[in-house]
């Protein structure tokens, strides 16, 4: 805590729950179904360019409150969380090299992996719909990306 | 916040464990979080409070649909509000006239019952719940409801609209409520015909407006604007609530089973108040519950604590009862069929669709 010289938490913590807040936002069906996982993109953006801010954590903490406020298992959403956080930090510096575009094609794949979790778990714990647009949310989030970067690139300065 | 994040400025290096090391025991800890969320106990004490801690935030989230509602409400023209006053009016009236001889009926049929009063109405007590949120997917029919344990509202209460039966309570925290509605593709809910009798179990599809009865036999006595209401069975909902209109029957010869579908009566994914309901005790309409079905060989005495409040007496020997005899103490005699919001896959329920009444009647009564 006290080595933290000038690590955006207060950004990490809000932006989270602003993340949280989009995803859960009630909105027209046809939206809903596009809809990607805002949360998860917060976290992969913090994870490339703040690792040390939020760390596992903050993550954890997000998709557990996600679960919640959802009413899903608990730890569903917390386990996808910390799995993209972790593979977006353990990439961080090659990732950081590279153009908001090019960072696409890596957020499309986490994003793929976050939704590939967050299904197997509910078909664990009994929920087997069928949705196949849930496989359209991650070309939607790897669209979104560099807009999303843009915008939380401004909440903190860049080192 | 962030606790965690400790200040070595390479990954994996530094102080502290790594974070290869941390993401292993955060992820075993959701992956524990998981079993036991699962399988219930200590976490659902936990989740009451979280749902409470999160209910401020369902608020936030809803707010915006909710300033937008109110808004139109509040510059409703007067025409419109004239027209929905006439509509009200209009309903008003019909149902009164449906009402009217509802005294005499019961009176009726409290004669041939052979008893000696009029039951009370099985519902005892209701509550009205604002909806705050609506989650209508394909994976989750659900409803956040401004309800919940401190009003008393219990796991697995039954929940009514005034078109009839909207879903069962789910999960509770102190202010609100999780409703799953009879169209969550988990939810199955034992159901009747009121006119043939039949007893079946509708299952949810994942859509809002679409039932399915799966499990009744080709030659089953089900029809096409068929009304369908809750069973008594399966120790939640009373029995004779309203649930759906059967609006599909297929038949296909090479088929053991028909395929039946119907559409729900309340308008699940657009009410925005719904009742709580709580059934009286030992009414012979009220759910079976578990105790009772649990009793293995009837005991002479006036059966369970939570007893009979109707004005007929139990029978002091509800084995010996007669036929038209009423005995408030026994419920339902049939075996529970499963009890709703676990998914399992239910045996088709095939009783001899002739009695739609639910009070115990010789033949099916427990044997002595």
């Amino acid at each position: 805590m006290n080595m933290s010289r000038g690590e955006p938490r207060w950004a990490v913590s809000f932006t989270l729950l602003l993340g949280l807040i989009i995803q859960v936002l009630p909105l027209p069906d046809w939206i809903t179904v596009v809809r990607p996982s805002f949360m998860a993109l917060v976290v992969v953006y913090w994870s490339i360019y703040a690792p040390h801010a939020g760390g596992i954590f903050a993550p954890f903490l997000a998709g557990l409150a996600l679960d919640v406020f959802k009413g899903n298992v608990l730890g569903q959403n917390a386990l996808a969380a910390i799995t993209v956080a972790y593979i977006a930090m353990s990439l961080h510096q090659r990732l950081r090299n590279q153009t908001l575009v090019q960072q696409s094609l890596f957020v499309f794949a986490v994003l793929t992996l976050n939704e590939f979790i967050v299904w197997g778990i509910e078909g664990w714990s009994g929920h087997s719909a069928p949705a196949p647009w849930r496989w359209i949310q991650p070309m939607v989030g790897a669209m979104l990306w560099p807009f999303v970067a843009l915008l939380l690139g401004r909440t903190h300065s860049r080192s | 916040m962030a606790v965690f994040g400790s200040g070595s400025s390479r990954i994996g290096g530094g102080r502290g464990p790594s974070f290869g090391v941390r993401f292993f025991c955060y992820a075993i800890l959701s992956v524990v979080l998981m079993f036991y969320d699962r399988s219930g106990g200590w976490l659902d004490t936990a989740r009451y409070g979280l749902q409470a801690a999160v209910y401020p935030l369902q608020l936030a989230v809803n707010s915006p649909s909710a300033a937008w509602r109110w808004l139109q409400e509040s510059f409703a023209t007067r025409e419109a509000l004239q027209k929905e006053v006439d509509t009200l009016r209009n309903q008003l009236r019909d149902q009164q006239l449906i009402t009217m001889r509802q005294a005499a009926l019961q009176t009726e049929n409290a004669t041939l019952r052979g008893l000696n009063g009029v039951l009370p109405e099985v519902i005892e007590k209701r509550l009205v719940g604002e909806v705050i949120n609506v989650e209508v997917s394909a994976l989750r029919q659900r409803l956040l409801v401004n309800r919940g344990g401190n009003s008393g509202v219990y796991r697995s209460q039954p929940v009514i609209t005034g078109e009839g039966v909207i879903g069962q309570v789910f999960r509770i925290g102190p202010f609100s409520s999780e409703i799953i509605l009879i169209t969550d593709a988990e939810h199955a809910l034992p159901v009747q015909v009121l006119r043939s009798g039949v007893r079946t179990i509708a299952l949810g599809t994942g859509r809002s407006t679409a039932l399915e009865l799966p499990y009744v036999p080709q030659n089953y006595d089900v029809k096409v604007g068929d009304v369908l209401v809750t069973s008594g069975l399966g120790q939640v909902f009373p029995y004779g609530l309203p649930v759906a209109r059967v609006t599909r029957v297929e038949r296909d010869p090479a088929q053991p089973l028909a395929q039946i579908h119907a559409v729900p009566l309340a308008h699940v994914d657009s009410d925005r108040e719904v009742l709580f309901i709580w059934e009286r005790p030992g009414h012979p309409a009220a759910p079976a519950t578990a105790e009772a079905l649990a009793v293995t060989p009837p005991k002479t005495e006036a059966t369970q604590p939570a007893a009979p409040k109707p004005k007929p007496k139990p029978a002091t020997k509800p084995a010996a009862a007669k036929p038209a005899d009423i005995n408030p103490g026994t419920p339902g005699p049939e075996a529970a069929s499963p009890a709703t919001p676990n998914p399992e896959k239910p045996v088709p329920e095939t009783p001899p669709p002739a009695a739609p009444d639910p009070g115990p009647s010789t033949t099916e009564a427990p044997a002595t």
